[in-house]
């Protein structure tokens, strides 16, 4: 085994363009398990702490670029105000000691269904900046995941950053698991409140071969709260609605039996979770204008 | 490989080091410091707890190139030649030990929890040991011994004036 420790974005691309099979850490949260239990040896390992690109998160055009080496810990300390949908959800990764390696870049090329920072980027429509030698492209979020633990990522690419649009109204991440803390999601649902655009996104984790979108949903809240001017006058949302709403997500689900849960579980508790966050998010807005 | 870093205030260097080992495997097995425990080697139970450069990890996911010129503070930095830190004197006092084997990891979680937070809340003392496991069950006079340590701690002013290892993790 071979391990690389570029000091550069353009030196690790470099590595990357040359050999494609190395496999990038940077947290070890997930493949520092997979060399502890002698599941997975690579022949190359491309350490990226040491990149100072990926290091950071800026703001950009309306919204913030989170360097792919940017760890839940300072999401949840530095960015929650501008992204609360996913400081929300870093915060409920693992365990401080996670929290503070784990990375968000790690979270989206791990691509895991039940990475709990993907719902929350799905609901606002990120959008995924990767790089080789040849030059970088922005992949968006819905397009990024294309199976278990699998995505869009060519092998000469890295992890830059995503772009993630700042908050214009209130977002909201739940998911189910046996505790609080150290838990892989059973299931879980973010939701994004736009009221600016009108619009409604929604994410849903751990329920599917990948993290997905629950359109229909979507659709179906946007259009209620336009037709009934309830962005406007801050009314009151419908148990109705609510309830159609938390169909729709559960609807939305192509969950699989496994070890954490059942996929009937896995269905009934998305439509928990999608009333209970919606709930809480226009509680949120209401009081937002009050 | 060769692998060099400070542990403990002390400039230490491991040779041979396989490319795909743990900084846990390299400080217990090639530099003689066992405090750190080997348990679950995936990061779920908190054992092997350390500073690296300031912030706590597990030393299992931390492949030891990773920690190449870092700063590394372990339980065995923590007291003072003889003196124990108030946080392990918290510990034996309250007998916050059953079989001891998670003890290290926790006395390292909790000098982190009080170096940020001198003065914490029950949630927030379960929230900051929410990923170190005891097996023993023994978690309520854990509680009491963090309770205590944040008391005294307290008094003596910040949690970083409380110990070497504080200074040496930085704050």
């Amino acid at each position: 085994m071979e391990f690389l420790q570029p000091r550069s974005l353009p030196e690790a691309l470099a590595v990357k363009a040359e050999r494609p099979e190395a496999v990038p850490i940077a947290g070890g949260t997930d493949v520092m398990v997979e060399l502890n239990f002698d599941r997975h040896r690579p022949e190359v390992v491309l350490d990226l702490t040491r990149v100072p690109e990926l290091a950071d998160w800026s703001g950009s055009d309306g919204g913030v670029r989170v360097g792919a080496g940017v760890t839940y810990t300072r999401v949840v300390a530095e960015l929650a105000d501008a992204l609360p949908g996913l400081a929300i959800a870093a915060r409920t990764v693992g365990s401080p000691q996670i929290r503070n390696r784990g990375t968000i870049g790690g979270n989206l090329g791990s691509a895991s269904p039940a990475g709990d920072c993907h719902p929350p980027l799905l609901a606002v429509g990120a959008e995924v900046e990767v790089a080789s030698s040849a030059g970088s492209r922005r992949i968006p979020i819905d397009e990024f995941f294309t199976g278990p633990k699998e995505s869009a990522l060519a092998a000469d690419e890295l992890i830059r950053a995503v772009h993630v649009p700042a908050a214009t109204g209130p977002q909201q991440f739940a998911k189910v698991g046996t505790r609080n803390a150290m838990v892989i999601a059973v299931c879980s649902f973010s939701l994004a409140l736009d009221p600016s655009g009108g619009r409604v996104g929604t994410g849903i984790g751990s329920a599917g071969p990948t993290p997905l979108r629950a359109r229909e949903a979507e659709e179906f809240l946007q259009g209620v709260l336009e037709s009934e001017g309830l962005w406007e006058s801050g009314g009151p949302l419908g148990e109705p609605a609510a309830a159609r709403f938390g169909e729709l997500v559960a609807g939305a689900a192509r969950p699989i039996d496994d070890v954490r849960g059942t996929a009937a579980y896995r269905v009934h508790a998305l439509g928990v979770l999608a009333r209970r966050t919606l709930g809480w998010a226009w509680d949120q807005y209401r009081a937002g204008r009050s | 490989m060769r692998v060099s870093f400070t542990v403990n205030g002390e400039p230490r260097l491991a040779d041979h080091v396989w490319e795909g080992e743990s900084l846990l495997y390299v400080l217990r097995e090639r530099l003689g410091l066992p405090g750190s425990k080997n348990a679950c080697e995936q990061g779920e139970c908190g054992s092997c707890s350390v500073y690296l450069d300031g912030v706590l990890v597990c030393a299992c996911l931390v492949l030891a190139g990773q920690a190449e010129g870092s700063e590394i503070v372990t339980v065995e930095g923590l007291a003072e030649g003889d003196t124990l830190h108030p946080v392990q004197e918290a510990y034996v006092e309250a007998g916050a030990v059953q079989c001891g084997f998670c003890t290290p990891g926790l006395i390292v979680t909790t000098h982190d929890l009080l170096r940020r937070n001198p003065s914490p809340t029950d949630p927030e003392i379960r929230e900051a040991l929410a990923g170190n496991l005891c097996r023993c069950t023994g978690y309520e006079k854990i509680l009491e011994a963090v309770r205590t340590a944040a008391g005294r701690i307290g008094d003596e002013g910040r949690a970083g004036d409380a110990g070497p290892g504080a200074a040496e993790a930085g704050a």
